[in-house]
């Protein structure tokens, strides 16, 4: 009866309603049981017709053959389908970036300025965001949403997708620094594009490698001079840069360093060895070359993009597809995200999938974008896996979510919170489908 | 006897000229000489085929008067004897700047950028800055005695010289590399007409592309023609009269702009059909393809400019050079030897090689790589000169000709010649003669001081090395610059610090001690005299004459075996073979195969493949001899078509006006595209070539199937109808330029005029070739000439259904009114690409009678895509549109099948309609399902064998067949891998032997690549690769 009851909300809200009418859930109360569905953990285990507990949010018990409660409970029956922990997307503009190009007041995400500590994602995430809705339907409830930039972008905040406003959005607020590590490679300038670029003037006229680092140099003598100044907490002026770095050396946030050359991620160890940062690796498109080097590091990595071709023409066809799994075997701490400028973030699960089919299992590819990414943002604690005290943050998929041929998402909750399923997708296919008289 | 009348007749010559007194005014006493000079008793190689020994050179006022053996010297000749000299005529470059004036650097397309739509330059030229067919250089020649210096010592003499700037670029003129008046040394002022691929320093908009050069030197070629008819409408057009004067002469075209070793094919076609037999710039690869170069004819103009080892000892440096970058370091310097062994004619070109020791070093190892001498000599002698019909004055030792030659102390070509004199129209050139006398051998030395004369034993071992010895062996400084000496000795110190020399002699810079002679002087010959100090400070006077000259060492020119090499790749990187694989015959036993036909998914099915096509389907099948594949538990489908692709060519968007129907991309393909293989391993198997969206009416596209090593002609799918890409919306507004757009149009209502008037205009040019062909046909009619316009002979197609639009798309309001427009005119828009909005006017599409060719997910990465849904391919299809999922995007077509995949999960296509959307229905809009597109007997062999349900994420090509011919074989893929590797490592290995060996190398070049997108949106790249954003990046950044 209970299940019925839910059926009829998610279609209730199919007809007529638009976006603007897809409401936040109200705070979880009282006691839901997912029933019978193959529940993956999110930590490589994998419970058959097994029993998902939600009490008031949280995740109370998960397992087969549990009792079922009596008394006002709401059982949902997921027989045959899957239940997963919800989809984190592990760095995103999402809420900061509306459109993808050629609008220049869609950009609330890439601030000017090469330092900018003291920026914060979160002051711009704009909750209703059209993305949103069209990433809580492929099975993605969180989301890492960082600010981009020049040199040190400023500070990133982690996103439940259900939310009134921002404040209630924040999940993990103000966690990550994000530096985008200038470039180690060359520039073209020889080789083949010599006689191209010559066209257009003369050859370049200093060492691009050696600049480089030279910028590099001046963000680590930045931290040097935020560590001295934060050591002494009496000052006559506020330095709102300085302060911002704080948290860093508390160790209440983690320095997210995009890079994805091989220097430039050594380059990066520099900052956990010198200044005890947590240092998170962003890109990491080479990161396989030196995947045990990242583990002795205990540096992890947000692989941005499976969906991508080869670093050249000399590389294995599908060497980034494959990535994940040598990373994987070297116990690298990892997750895939999906950066795509054109699908906005919803094909995380395939890239997973896609990881799946070259090297990873299935339940490798699921950590790898759940528990994985809940660990790299220090959330692990409330979310990430489908485990007793935590978040009830959980999708439920009619197949294997990895795989669009089967992904079809049933049910979503975050924080206990059945989530609607609507998105403005879904209401644009309604009224064509009304207008063609397609059933 | 016959001799002297030879020699008078010169003589009578010589005064004929020297009376004609020129205009020029002296400021000073005039000088007139003879300039005669008799060189003697040297070997002297008239050309590649006949060299004299003993002979005598004698030339007179600057031209050779007699070449031979026993010739009576004038009594007014300078006698130089030339014994043990070699006289060689001297070399020509074609390929020059030389005496040019500077040139401004130009500027590239900028997608973001203002557009300069006309030409800036002022006078009654033609509508194009770029072509400068108007410029002669013989108007801007001043000759430059630095450079001329330069290219002397390297053995030139003579030189086609042009402004290399412009994609016409007026005439050329052959000077010599005297140090005189401009009027003395120009040999030939309008000796050649120049091309390029480059458009150098204009900076209009228009041509912003390779093909969009190659149809601007097309609609030049007809204009031309079309203006000797001196149209009225035209005008005074002095650029196409320059033109059209030009064209008698040797053309001569440098496509070689980045290396691109397809140009020299590009180019020669574009000659083909004008009837124009170009001489082409090489790019140095045409070792890659020496059949396709052959088949060319063109004699080819190839620069001893070979790549520079990298240095490679840092694995992360090594690792962004490619193997193709490292197997053409390694066969680059066989290129010339290739070009002899094929039978291509060419001329060698001291062009983009930095000295002139570099090219002679650089030709001796073509020669190690098997170029004969007779060649070399030929290619920088004979050959440039008959080209430029100046063989009566250069390119030989021949009387009559110019006193262009060089002399040498050996064989021109060896290693340890070096060339004393380039004498250029008669006057000697010093390069290095401070060896002309050979002055090793042994000395007495006899030395005067305040103590008497003592005497010395000298043994001269070189310019700069020698030995004193009286009773003992002294340490010895010694130096001879060709005219002065410097002598040094003292006594060898019992312990002196370097003790142990064998030698014995101090070398060049090593210090004497401050007891030693030191002597200085002159040499006379091989008497030299001189004074000098003792250590006590006495002045000491010196002398010393040749006892005995050294036994001259034998040169060992034994050749040297040609260098072990790699082999030539086709195509030339990685996952390239040395031989291409080939066709089979193929019985695929027991698979699911999903036939996208009515015969649906069938299990446990063989399909036979032979001869290229697919011979049956069904249980059971047998073929002997065929090779079996397994396919038990597989799946087989089509090969998968992508509408929408952008791979394998040089250049994808003419963005340079709004209409530009007259760019191909077919001039342009790519056959080396390693996305080629990439899709191949995603079971892609024929793709859509399109033109990018920058302007309404882009270019005509190319259908080719991914026949990875083929050539580029072999890449094109043969008899298809052809296609046009046509854009709307955000793109061809110029909405992404940041700095403003200044062209037409900057609204959808402006894309509608930008339509309705090309057509207009298309249709009354086709009416107006009507009345001029119908009015040429009457007898005595006055011809009527009409302007054949490229770009209006494409719409003309289109409206007489003989072309067919793909028409790039996202708005509801963009689609139906492009639909209107043409039904206007009488076509119809046969596919809607991207059309992410289709699915709001589907049934007025279906009306029309369009196709749709879509994304599955994309959207919200521009404002005109914010309604697209990823329920659009399921709506489409059910109102009963053609539906296909394209790529646009060379990563995204390795997934097609997934991408057709999310159909299913969009809405609920069926699986089998899913895998259509990339198979027989790209194939239906495309007009080719008759031979691709499903399994079927008698279609084409172009087959998928997949691991899993190709619509599952899961799913991995094992096979990917093209007409028979397995390309792609994922165990065969394992293997290449390796070998890849191996490669790699063999040429890193050899690369860091050459810095070890203390060879010069340069820092390692990080092989990027260019990548052409539709600049519609972002791209999934490498890290080595670049698109057009990347690169005005990185030129802002380096202004």
């Amino acid at each position: 009866m209970k299940k019925i009851l839910v059926t009829l909300a998610v279609l209730a809200s199919v007809s007529g309603m638009a976006q603007e009418t897809v409401y936040p859930a109200p705070a979880a109360k009282g006691v839901v049981i997912l029933k019978g569905g193959t529940v993956h953990v999110g930590n490589g285990q994998v419970l058959e017709n097994a029993t998902v507990k939600i009490n008031n949010g949280k995740i109370e018990q998960v397992g087969t053959n549990l009792p079922m409660p009596a008394g006002d409970v709401k059982v949902i029956d997921v027989t045959g389908q899957h239940v997963y922990p919800g989809l984190i997307l592990p760095a995103s503009s999402l809420g900061l970036q509306e459109y993808g190009g050629g609008i220049r007041g869609s950009n609330d995400f890439f601030e000017i300025g090469e330092n900018n500590a003291s920026v914060r994602a979160i002051a711009a995430y704009n909750a209703d965001s059209k993305i949103t809705n069209t990433l809580r339907s492929n099975g993605i409830l969180l989301a890492h949403v960082a600010p981009q930039g020049s040199l040190v972008g400023g500070i990133s905040s982690v996103v439940q997708l259900d939310a009134w406003t921002y404040e209630d959005a924040a999940y993990a607020t103000d966690n990550g620094m994000h530096f985008y590590m200038p470039s180690l490679l060359p520039r073209p300038g020889g080789g083949r594009f010599a006689a191209f670029l010559a066209q257009f003037g003369p050859a370049q006229p200093s060492d691009p490698v050696k600049q480089a680092l030279e910028t590099i140099e001046k963000v680590k003598q930045f931290f040097r001079d935020t560590r001295a100044w934060n050591a002494e907490p009496v000052h006559a002026e506020r330095n709102l840069q300085y302060e911002a770095t704080r948290a860093l050396f508390e160790k209440k946030q983690k320095l997210y360093v995009h890079a994805s050359q091989v220097n430039q991620m050594l380059v990066a160890v520099d900052f956990a060895k010198e200044f005890g940062f947590e240092v998170v690796i962003v890109g990491g498109t080479e990161s396989y070359r030196i995947a045990d080097l990242l583990k002795q590091n205990n540096i992890g990595v947000i692989l941005n993009q499976m969906h991508n071709l080869p670093t050249g023409d000399d590389d294995d066809v599908d060497q980034p597809y494959k990535a994940p799994a040598a990373l994987q075997k070297a116990g690298v701490l990892f997750c895939i995200n999906d950066d795509d400028s054109q699908n906005r973030g919803r094909n995380l699960p395939f890239n997973a999938g896609t990881a799946a089919a070259y090297g990873l299992t299935k339940e490798e590819a699921l950590t790898a974008i759940t528990l994985n990414a809940a660990r790299i943002l220090g959330i692990d604690d409330r979310t990430g896996s489908i485990e007793a005290g935590k978040d009830a943050n959980i999708v439920v998929s009619e197949g294997d979510i990895l795989d669009m041929r089967s992904s079809k998402i049933s049910y979503a909750f975050i924080q206990g919170r059945s989530i609607e399923l609507m998105d403005k997708h879904k209401q644009l296919f309604e009224r064509y489908k009304y207008k063609y008289g397609i059933k | 006897m016959r001799k002297v009348k030879l020699w008078l007749a010169g003589l009578v010559l010589y005064m004929a000229q020297a009376s004609a007194q020129p205009s020029f005014p002296i400021n000073g006493v005039a000088s007139p000489g003879s300039g005669a000079y008799a060189l003697t008793n040297a070997t002297i190689v008239k050309d590649a085929k006949t060299t004299l020994t003993n002979a005598t050179l004698l030339i007179r006022d600057g031209r050779i008067v007699a070449v031979g053996t026993g010739l009576s010297i004038p009594k007014d000749a300078v006698v130089i004897d030339c014994k043990d000299k070699f006289i060689y005529p001297s070399f020509i470059d074609v390929q020059s700047d030389y005496g040019m004036p500077a040139r401004q650097p130009g500027r590239p397309f900028d997608f973001r950028a203002p557009a300069q739509l006309e030409t800036n330059v002022k006078g009654a030229y033609g509508w194009n800055q770029a072509l400068k067919a108007d410029v002669q250089a013989a108007n801007l020649f001043v000759p430059d005695e630095a450079k001329a210096r330069s290219l002397r010592e390297a053995g030139f003499g003579t030189v086609l010289t042009h402004q290399p700037d412009g994609i016409a670029r007026g005439t050329g003129a052959v000077v010599t590399l005297a140090n005189e008046r401009a009027n003395l040394v120009m040999v030939k002022d309008k000796a050649s007409a120049h091309y390029s691929f480059s458009k150098g320093s204009s900076t209009q908009s228009y041509p912003g592309s390779l093909m969009g050069t190659i149809a601007l030197l097309r609609q030049t070629y007809l204009d031309a023609q079309w203006y000797k008819g001196n149209p009225r409408a035209e005008g005074v057009n002095m650029t196409l009269r320059a033109w059209n004067e030009q064209q008698s002469l040797p053309q001569i075209i440098d496509p070689s702009q980045g290396g691109d070793l397809w140009n020299v094919m590009r180019a020669d076609r574009i000659g083909d059909e004008f009837g124009v037999q170009y001489i082409i710039k090489a790019s140095g690869k045409e070792y890659q393809r020496i059949g396709e170069v052959a088949a060319t004819k063109a004699p080819l103009i190839v620069s001893l400019n070979f790549p520079a080892a990298q240095d490679v000892e840092d694995p992360n440096d090594a690792r962004y050079v490619s193997l193709a970058d490292m197997k053409h370091w390694e066969l680059a310097p066989g290129n010339p030897a290739a070009l002899e062994k094929a039978g291509i004619p060419f001329l060698l070109s001291m062009s983009d090689v930095r000295d002139g020791r570099t090219f002679m070093s650089n030709l001796r190892k073509a020669m190690e790589y098997g170029l004969s001498e007779a060649a070399a000599m030929d290619a920088l002698t004979k050959t440039p000169a008959t080209l430029l019909g100046v063989y009566d004055k250069v390119g030989s030792l021949d009387a009559g000709k110019l006193a262009n030659f060089v002399i040498t102390n050996g064989p021109i070509f060896s290693e340890k010649t070096t060339i004393h004199h380039n004498w250029v129209q008669g006057n000697a050139y010093r390069v290095k003669d401070d060896n002309w006398y050979n002055i090793t051998g042994s000395y007495a030395l006899t030395v005067q001081g305040p103590g008497g004369s003592q005497q010395y034993n000298l043994e001269v071992k070189s310019n700069s090395s020698a030995e004193v010895s009286a009773t003992d062996t002294l340490n010895t400084q010694f130096s001879f610059d060709g005219k002065m000496l410097k002598i040094g000795f003292a006594p060898r110190a019992r312990r002196a610090a370097g003790a142990g020399r064998g030698m014995g002699g101090v070398q060049g810079g090593g210090a004497l001690p401050a007891n030693a002679v030191r002597l200085s002087g002159v040499s006379n010959g091989t008497q030299w005299q001189g004074t000098g100090l003792d250590s006590l400070g006495n002045t000491l006077t010196w002398s010393a004459v040749r006892t005995k000259e050294a036994t001259p060492k034998a040169d060992s020119v034994a050749k040297k075996a040609a260098p072990a090499t790699g082999p030539v790749l086709y195509p030339f990187v990685a996952f390239g073979e040395a031989q291409m694989p080939k066709q089979e015959t193929v019985l695929i036993k027991n698979a699911t195969v999903w036939t996208s036909e009515k015969e649906g998914v069938l299990k446990e099915t063989d399909v036979l493949v032979k001869n290229g096509k697919i011979v049956s389907v069904g249980k059971n099948l047998s073929e002997p001899g065929a090779r079996i594949i397994d396919g038990t538990g597989k799946h087989l489908t089509a090969g998968i078509i992508d509408e929408h692709s952008h791979i394998a060519t040089a250049s994808i968007n003419e963005g340079g006006q709004s209409i530009t129907s007259e760019v191909r991309i077919k001039d342009n393909l790519d056959p080396d595209d390693i996305n080629i293989y990439r899709q191949l391993s995603g079971g892609v198997t024929t793709s859509h070539i399109l033109h990018g969206s920058a302007n309404t009416i882009g270019g005509q596209t190319q259908l080719i199937k991914l026949r990875w090593g083929a050539n580029d002609e072999g890449l094109m799918f043969q008899n298809w109808d052809p296609f046009i890409k046509f854009a709307l919306g955000e793109n061809v507004k110029r909405t992404s330029a940041t700095s403003g757009n200044n062209r037409f149009p900057d609204t959808r209502m402006g894309v509608e005029q930008v339509l309705v008037d090309g057509f207009t205009r298309a249709k009354d040019y086709q009416a107006l070739l009507k009345l001029a062909e119908e009015n040429n046909k009457k007898k005595g009619a006055t011809p009527m000439l009409v302007r054949r316009d490229l770009e209006l002979d494409a719409l003309v197609e289109i409206m007489n259904q003989k072309r067919f639009i793909t028409c790039h798309s996202y708005v509801a309001s963009e689609i139906v009114n492009t639909m209107r427009v043409a039904e206007q005119f009488g076509f119809k828009i046969n596919t809607f690409t991207h059309i992410l909005e289709g699915y709001k006017v589907a049934d007025k599409m279906k009306a029309h009678g369009a196709n749709a060719s879509t994304f599955s997910d994309w959207w919200a990465y521009k404002l005109e895509v914010q309604d697209a849904i990823p329920y659009n391919p399921y709506i489409m299809t059910r109102v009963g549109l053609n539906v296909a999922i394209n790529s646009d995007d060379a990563e995204m077509a390795r997934r097609l099948n997934q991408e057709a995949a999310k159909a299913v999960k969009y809405g609920g296509l069926t699986e089998e309609e899913a895998l259509n959307m990339v198979t027989i229905n790209p194939a239906k809009m495309l007009h080719v399902a008759d031979r691709v597109g499903s399994i079927k007997a008698g279609k084409d062999a172009d087959l998928v064998l997949w691991s899993d349900n190709p619509l599952s994420i899961y799913a991995k090509a094992l096979y990917t067949m093209v007409d028979g011919t397995i390309f792609f074989d994922r165990e065969k893929d394992a293997r290449m891998r390796q070998l890849v590797k191996e490669e790699r490592t063999r040429l890193i290995k050899k690369m860091m032997g050459e810095k070890g060996a203390g060879r010069p190398t340069i820092p390692a070049q990080p092989s990027y690549k260019f990548v052409h997108t539709c600049g519609d949106h972002s791209h999934k790249m490498g890290l080595l690769e670049l698109d057009e954003h990347d690169l005005e990046n990185a030129q802002t950044e380096l202004k």
